[in-house]
């Protein structure tokens, strides 16, 4: 594929994306309208954007967005703190990571959610619940592929670093963390996918804090337009959050 | 002017080894395996003068890998002894500059970065590291390439980086394990005139581990023929070829006939690891025949 036809898949692919939203869109409205899909369980997609300039007047969305957005950026600093620490360590223990691995494996895949009565108990009901709910989530991921990443750094450059006498320090810093970056950003983005549903799961169970909460409040009054424009709110966060690190990611590895 | 293909027997490096910069002594190297106790390499001498370009060659599993792993301090647990200039090596050595045979420059930095690498390990100030690099990067004939990452380089190209970064660490000894065989011939053929030109020009030691008789007539003093396993030295032919070579002395009568002289001694040696690699498809295991 030559250059030319390479930028134009560059320039298409955006808007093709949008125009993906946009049929979706349209489709269920036509779907709810022409009485194929219940209205009172899905509002049409027009009810819920003309719903969002209420959201944002009545129920201070702009707040919840950012109390929601101030846990996630909190629990993403603790993960990636403590994750990336939690791998080169196990990276570095081999008698740890043999002990801790598969349980570490497990807990990626328990539904931690659940133990929120314990969170509420230890940190009462304030941000740390939720900031913790999402960290402790989301730190498996982060440590597996830390660890991944530094395991799977190839031999080769292992052995240039050793024929140019590298102390082990050097050794880490620089050849086995920059070759293991590509894969720790992976760990990153999962975690921090982890943490947001945690966190915005958790707002909502107990009705405090965010997005969760409002998301709580609004579909207890029955206000199905107002639901949906706030999870439209949560997707933003998402939204900001990957972007966020994408650039972080770019400025780190201009390589890529 | 017809060159006769002369060959040293083995005796001959010990009347190097006065003036020899890198001295192999009888190397023995043994691997535990499943199927028992495998020699690797195989009381192994020979000795490198300075600025000599040696060669050696082998089958595919005569311990050349294994030899280049010990000379370069990267492998312990043998018997016998390495020496750079007298002092005997124990482990990588500051001397002895490593080319793998692996695609082995650092994605995540530049050309400038990955030749400055050494540069930066000594602490020199990074505003003449920079100069040191780009000294280096033109030496390989990369110049306009500085700030690319290795992804937008060619093969052939990110060999040139990882020969520049061990250049610029300026070793008494160049070590290369088959640096171009993952690179197609003509690619091949004129990184090998770049390598020779760079040996010409600083009178570079090298020690070349290879298993293309090509390559190691065309660059090479002497060429050091290796057993199939257990790798020992079956013979050390002298490369009587005018000097400065390029890739031109290929088509010469007498690189021919260097070339016919090695491939019969290489000839029996692949020949019996062929015929180990098929034995064992059969017998995965089991006993040998």
């Amino acid at each position: 594929m030559n250059t030319l036809a390479i930028a134009r898949i560059h320039r298409a692919a955006p808007l093709i994306g949008l125009l993906v939203v946009v049929v979706f869109i349209v489709l269920i409205e036509f779907l709810i309208r022409i009485g194929i899909v219940n209205r009172f369980i899905v509002p049409p997609p027009s009810e819920i954007i003309g719903s969002f300039k209420r959201v944002i007047v009545e129920e201070d969305i702009i707040h919840r967005f950012f109390v929601t957005a101030t846990e996630c950026l909190t629990a993403g600093v603790m993960l990636t703190v403590f994750g990336v620490a939690g791998g080169v360590l196990l990276h570095r223990f081999k008698l740890l990571q043999q002990a801790t691995e598969t349980w570490i494996a497990a807990m990626a895949s328990a539904p931690t959610v659940l133990m929120y009565p314990l969170f509420l108990v230890i940190f009462g009901r304030s941000a740390w619940t939720m900031i913790m709910m999402g960290f402790v989530a989301a730190l498996p991921p982060v440590i597996l592929k830390t660890l991944e990443g530094l395991s799977s750094t190839r031999r080769v450059l292992i052995d240039v670093g050793r024929s140019f006498n590298l102390t082990p320090t050097q050794q880490f810093w620089k050849i086995l963390f920059p070759a293991a970056m590509p894969t720790i950003f992976v760990g990153i983005r999962l975690g921090l996918i982890f943490a947001l549903i945690n966190i915005v799961g958790v707002e909502f169970l107990i009705n405090f804090g965010g997005l969760g909460a409002l998301i709580n409040d609004l579909a207890e009054r029955y206000d199905l337009a107002g639901t949906y424009a706030s999870i439209c709110f949560v997707i933003l966060v998402s939204v900001l959050f990957f972007m966020g690190l994408e650039k972080v990611e770019r400025w780190l590895r201009p390589f890529e | 002017m017809p060159i006769s293909p002369s060959t040293a027997d083995r005796a001959a490096p010990s009347r190097r080894t006065a003036d020899a910069i890198l001295t192999v002594g009888n190397i023995d190297m043994r691997f535990e395996t499943p199927d028992g106790t495998l020699v690797a390499v195989d009381d192994v001498s020979f000795t490198v003068a300075p600025g000599e370009f040696l060669s050696v060659i082998g089958p595919s599993g005569c311990g050349k890998s294994t030899l280049f792993n010990v000379i370069g301090g990267l492998l312990g647990g043998y018997q016998g002894r390495v020496t750079v200039a007298g002092e005997t090596i124990t482990g990588p050595h500051a001397s002895i500059g490593m080319v793998f045979q692996e695609e082995s420059t650092f994605p995540w930095r530049t050309v400038t970065d990955n030749v400055a690498f050494p540069l930066e390990l000594i602490g020199m100030p990074k505003q003449k590291r920079i100069e040191r690099a780009r000294h280096f990067i033109r030496l390989v004939g990369l110049d306009g390439f500085e700030n690319r990452y290795p992804g937008e380089l060619s093969g052939g190209m990110r060999q040139r980086v990882s020969l520049a970064r061990t250049l610029a660490s300026e070793p008494k000894i160049l070590l290369m394990d088959e640096p171009f065989a993952a690179l197609d011939e003509q690619t091949r053929l004129l990184l090998g005139d770049k390598v020779l030109q760079i040996q010409q020009d600083l009178k570079q030691t090298t020690l070349l581990i290879t298993h293309n008789i090509t390559e190691a007539v065309q660059m090479s003093d002497r060429i050091l023929v290796m057993t199939y396993r257990p790798g020992k030295v079956k013979r050390i032919v002298d490369i009587d070829l005018p000097r400065p070579r390029t890739s031109e002395i290929v088509g010469s009568e007498a690189f021919g006939r260097y070339v016919a002289q090695i491939w019969a001694d290489l000839r029996e040696e692949a020949s019996r690891g062929m015929q180990d690699d098929e034995s064992r498809a059969l017998h995965p295991g089991g006993a040998r025949p």
